[in-house]
């Protein structure tokens, strides 16, 4: 299999994936219980993206006070809670990010 | 009259998807750059490198062709590695696929072609905010999705053509967790929503190791049976 038949068939494969049920819905009714959980779709995927981020920065494991990471992630998600702004939410997560890591050892 | 009024909705809706993708370039463009620098490093041709950039468009699985390239895996086993990669867009497919059912084929195509994790995260928040209501917001979907689309290429190119990451003393990679973070946690409105979030960053965190991220799909299936689960209680 030649190189650029693998960039095609990966773009295509990654294409039908994005396009499934954008285009299946329109031929079948989903249940009701599918539509319902489709809600927590947003939640539960970025969340699953974000926190491996800061608990395990380059996919290793670090103590919880000693990870600069973690810390500015839990400002993070103080602020976004008060604040609901996304611009103060990474201005605060970037600004407690290099604080702990030039504070901590 | 009343045609007058939509163009300008949608054109509207269209600037203000742009100007919502913005803050997430931050965190997107060196990972384009890294990815330009490792097609490179991994000897793939310019036009290859270059061309799964618009044709693959999909930075996970781009990353870890590029890496398995280099180190000799057959191409087939690499064609079924990007594709279990890319199986979390088939939930932003189905998450969006309510919003889009009025669109024309070729505007579903279209979109569909643009549903990346940036762009599906800022998209998916305006589509549920419904104190904005709105008949155009694939317009608003359209302009994060370009946004985001033209940024990929651009940082790609920098890598593969200036063979080098600009340097930067902030790590601004993290911004994109941080955007995340942003994103979620002000939609946390009630307990379903709390506790799906909660039991899919601890399921994401204990199912890491498997391998092609096959713990954010896990952790994304447990978190919404919970929140489904606590919806009916």
């Amino acid at each position: 299999m030649p190189l650029w038949l693998l960039i095609i068939g990966l773009g295509l494969a990654t294409f039908l994936t994005r396009l499934s049920f954008i285009w299946l819905f329109q031929h079948w009714q989903p249940p009701e219980w599918l539509k319902r959980s489709l809600r927590f779709v947003p939640v539960t995927v970025l969340t699953a993206i974000a926190i491996p981020e800061l608990l395990l920065p380059g996919g290793n494991w670090m103590v919880p006070f000693a990870n600069p990471r973690l810390i500015a992630g839990v400002v993070a998600i103080l602020v976004a809670w008060r604040s609901r702004s996304m611009l103060l939410t990474i201005l605060a997560g970037m600004a407690a990010l290099l604080a702990a890591s030039a504070l901590l050892p | 009259m009343g045609e007058l009024k939509s163009a300008s909705s949608s054109s509207s809706e269209f600037w203000l998807g742009v100007r919502d993708e913005l803050p997430l370039l931050l965190g997107v463009a060196p990972f384009g750059m890294i990815y330009g620098v490792l097609a490179m490093a991994a000897s793939l041709p310019l036009g290859i490198s270059q061309a799964m950039s618009s044709i693959v468009f999909a930075g996970s699985a781009q990353f870890i062709t590029v890496q398995l390239l280099g180190s000799g895996v057959p191409l087939l086993i690499i064609f079924l590695t990007g594709v279990v990669v890319n199986l979390r867009h088939a939930l932003y497919s189905a998450s969006v696929a309510p919003y889009l059912q009025h669109l024309s084929p070729a505007w579903r195509a279209g979109l569909a072609y643009l549903l990346t994790d940036e762009a599906y995260a800022v998209a998916i928040n305006h589509y549920s905010d419904e104190t904005r209501p709105g008949k155009h917001k694939h317009w608003y979907f359209l302009g994060a999705g370009i946004t985001l689309w033209t940024c990929w290429q651009l940082s790609s190119a920098l890598g593969i053509f200036v063979g080098q990451v600009v340097p930067a003393d902030l790590p601004l990679e993290f911004t994109l967790p941080l955007i995340f973070i942003a994103l979620v946690v002000p939609n946390l409105r009630d307990r379903a929503a709390a506790a799906a979030a909660i039991v899919a960053g601890l399921v994401s965190v204990l199912a890491f190791g498997l391998p092609y991220k096959l713990g954010l799909l896990l952790a994304a299936a447990v978190g919404m049976g919970v929140g489904l689960w606590l919806e009916k209680k």
